[in-house]
């Protein structure tokens, strides 16, 4: 199925609460409401036609300029061979979005990165600390105002 | 050959105790299995039947605590520093350092840009012998080794220096 | 972890240890000989790949794609040419692409030597791995002829390779062609049917083809749990939709679908198939360019892509958002590693301290694609 086809039927069904549609991207993008993640991503996980059953990754992305930081989702069908782009934006100041673990338990480990990167709250998460970065390390260090820390313990960073 | 050395049976050689000692470390240098990154592949495969590292007395221990040489082989990042401080501070001495590749000796190619890479692997634990390249070759590790060895051998062991 | 509960007994596997293949930490949970749960701590070679590529141009990334999954360096170098072509949009010429595969699946076969070899060292059988780094010394010196060394190549450029490949590569190749699938048959008789190599193998870890898709499993051990996906088939690149080669997956050969056993039968499979890929692409290389026409300094327009191509540990992804300038604005690196540890913790609930260490040499990891 085309991406657009796939939007104009989550506009059918969810309203106003899909925004944009994103023509240039490879894959198209669907601009989503935060709050409507879970159900967004159920109904292509699940409904007959759809069956996005696998979750590529979740990517966050800084978008500085606008103030707002960016959660994109990346679906794909082993069965119908399409994929998709789900993107949700949310505050930079407070930034908070769902959790879709309960849909794909590898979900986990994305948001795990993504809060320790871009310190994106997910909320709902069974196990949100920092993943790669160690557990005493102070900042986000993918935000694009992130300054490199000086000194870390005893020695020169 | 002088008079003393033919008066005496076969199978009998002079030294000196400093020669000596540093004769029998320099000849077994078992090395602790310790890659963190590219190094790594390069050390194993110093280690297998190309270049195998075994003629010069090294073989991989798996373990610390059986090992007189560190191979930093690899990138070392600030959350994996204070291992190697501990990994190095559980090797019993006399014990030796070698720094393999960029990212141990400088931070290599994430020296400038990165955030998450220490810079040096010095800055945690005292290095012997640099061994540069990105990954260096396992002649170039074989070359370090060597080194080492020249270095052990000039080392006095009797007089305080 | 938070709680310490006085019935079990905690083990810290790692940071340092011979059989985690890199710098992996599992804290394990112990009832006796019975692991009751691990935790995998990841992100002890976290270098931070994703900022340099926010700090760097375009063609500067390319070297740091090699140091991405050092095992595979060219899949890496070309999974990111392909995604800066795709925003940039151009044609590469056919030469270029043909050398790209070959290269492609000469590591691939030197990468899954590395997981044979490895693997079986793990189980305690120390020879199989000097046999499989005999066979990559090979690769690496045919690797060596074509850009000077023999690990970290930044060979597959933006817009084709660095350079021709040399006189004597097609022979020299040829030479390993024909010596490698004895050699293959030979690991089959040393270690892959071996009853004691069977019997510590067969139904340990089983995933299966739900939890494969559920985590998002890529690559052999998603094949191996039964379901034939393969990139390089299903969205073919390059020349691969003109090849012939047989996609393998797991049967259950000797327990159940999606044991470690096929995970590791996977890669012995694939080995062949990739040696026919590599056969059919010499014959068919053709005079012409070995690099299209790309400028010394490159802006990429516009744009946003989601690139894949099949590795030899499955789907590697490059999620590249470029605003326009001369270095990348976002690059997210989807590594096939991350997705596979993270059923570590569900496949380790319950079984042996000993199969620990089958199951992570089975799923193949590497470290720093993981940590990135």
């Amino acid at each position: 199925m085309e991406a657009k086809d796939i939007h104009q039927l989550l506009v059918n069904r969810f309203h106003d609460r899909i925004k944009d549609f994103q023509e240039n991207t490879f894959p198209n993008a669907v601009v989503v409401d935060g709050s409507s993640i879970v159900e967004v991503c159920g109904f292509l996980k699940n409904e007959p036609g759809m069956e996005f059953t696998s979750l590529i990754s979740i990517s966050g992305v800084d978008l500085k300029e606008q103030s707002k930081l960016m959660v994109a989702y990346h679906l794909g069908s082993m069965q119908h061979k399409h994929k998709i782009v789900l993107k949700v934006e949310t505050d930079r100041n407070n930034p908070h979005v769902p959790t879709i673990e309960m849909l794909w338990r590898g979900a986990n480990w994305y948001e795990r990165e993504a809060y320790d990167l871009y310190g994106i709250i997910f909320d709902g998460n069974s196990d949100l600390r920092r993943i790669l970065l160690p557990d005493d390390w102070e900042g986000y260090p993918m935000r694009k105002d992130y300054v490199y820390p000086k000194r870390y313990h005893t020695w020169n960073v | 050959m002088g008079v003393l050395e033919n008066s005496l049976p076969p199978n009998m050689l002079f030294t000196t105790v400093d020669k000596f000692l540093n004769w029998s470390k320099k000849s077994s240098l078992w090395y602790m299995l310790f890659a963190t990154a590219c190094c790594g592949i390069e050390l194993m495969q110093a280690g297998a039947s190309r270049y195998d590292l075994d003629r010069f007395g090294s073989v991989f221990r798996a373990t610390p605590r059986q090992s007189d040489l560190i191979i930093v082989a690899g990138t070392i990042t600030h959350k994996m520093a204070d291992r190697v401080k501990k990994l190095y501070d559980q090797m019993p001495s006399p014990k030796y350092v070698i720094a393999m590749g960029s990212c141990a000796n400088t931070g290599g190619p994430f020296f400038k840009d990165s955030y998450s890479v220490l810079k040096g692997v010095d800055q945690i634990i005292p290095v012997d012998v640099y061994v540069p390249g990105c990954p260096p070759r396992p002649e170039a590790l074989i070359d370090g080794i060597i080194k080492l060895q020249q270095k052990i051998m000039e080392k006095k062991n009797l007089v305080k220096s | 972890m938070t709680q310490v509960d006085e019935r079990f007994m905690y083990v810290n596997m790692g940071p340092q240890h011979p059989s985690t293949h890199g710098v992996l930490r599992l804290l394990l949970k112990t009832d006796g000989e019975i692991v009751e749960h691990a935790t995998p701590h990841i992100g002890y070679l976290h270098r931070g790949l994703e900022k340099i590529a926010e700090r760097v141009t375009f063609p500067q990334f390319t070297p740091f794609t090699d140091r991405l999954d050092y095992l595979a360096s060219m899949n890496c170098n070309l999974a990111y040419a392909l995604t800066v072509e795709k925003l940039l949009n151009i044609e590469i010429p056919r030469r270029a692409q043909i050398i790209r595969v070959i290269m492609a699946e000469l590591n691939r076969i030197s990468s899954h030597l590395i997981a044979f070899g490895s693997f079986s060292s793990d189980m305690g059988a120390f020879t199989p791995f000097l046999y499989g780094i005999r066979e990559r010394e090979f690769i690496n010196d045919l690797f060596e002829m074509v850009c000077g060394n023999r690990l970290t190549y930044n060979y597959i450029r933006i817009g084709g390779v660095s350079k021709d490949i040399p006189d004597g590569f097609i022979e020299k190749t040829k030479e390993f062609l024909d010596y490698f699938p004895a050699k293959l048959k030979e690991y089959n008789e040393v270690l892959s049917y071996n009853a004691v190599f069977v019997k510590r193998l067969a139904n340990v870890g089983v995933i299966t083809t739900d939890q494969a898709i559920e985590y998002g499993i890529t690559g052999p051990n998603l094949r191996a749990s039964g379901i034939k996906w393969d990139l390089r088939r299903e969205e073919p690149y390059l020349i691969y939709n003109e090849l012939d080669f047989d996609v393998p997956v797991g049967k259950g050969e000797m327990g159940t679908i999606g044991d470690s056993w096929d995970r590791y039968m996977m890669r012995i499979y694939e080995m062949g198939q990739s040696a026919r890929i590599v056969g059919q692409c010499l014959d068919m290389l053709p005079q012409g360019d070995f690099t299209a026409k790309v400028p010394k300094v490159l802006r990429v327009p516009q744009g946003e892509v989601y690139v894949r191509a099949e590795n030899p540990r499955g789907e590697l992804g490059f999620y590249l958002i470029s605003d326009g300038s001369i270095k990348p604005y976002r690059l997210k690196i989807r590594a096939p590693s991350f997705a596979n540890l993270s059923i570590f913790p569900l496949l380790a609930k319950g079984v042996m301290v000993a199969d620990i260490v089958a199951l992570i040499g089975s799923l193949d990891i590497i470290l720093p694609e993981i940590d990135r």
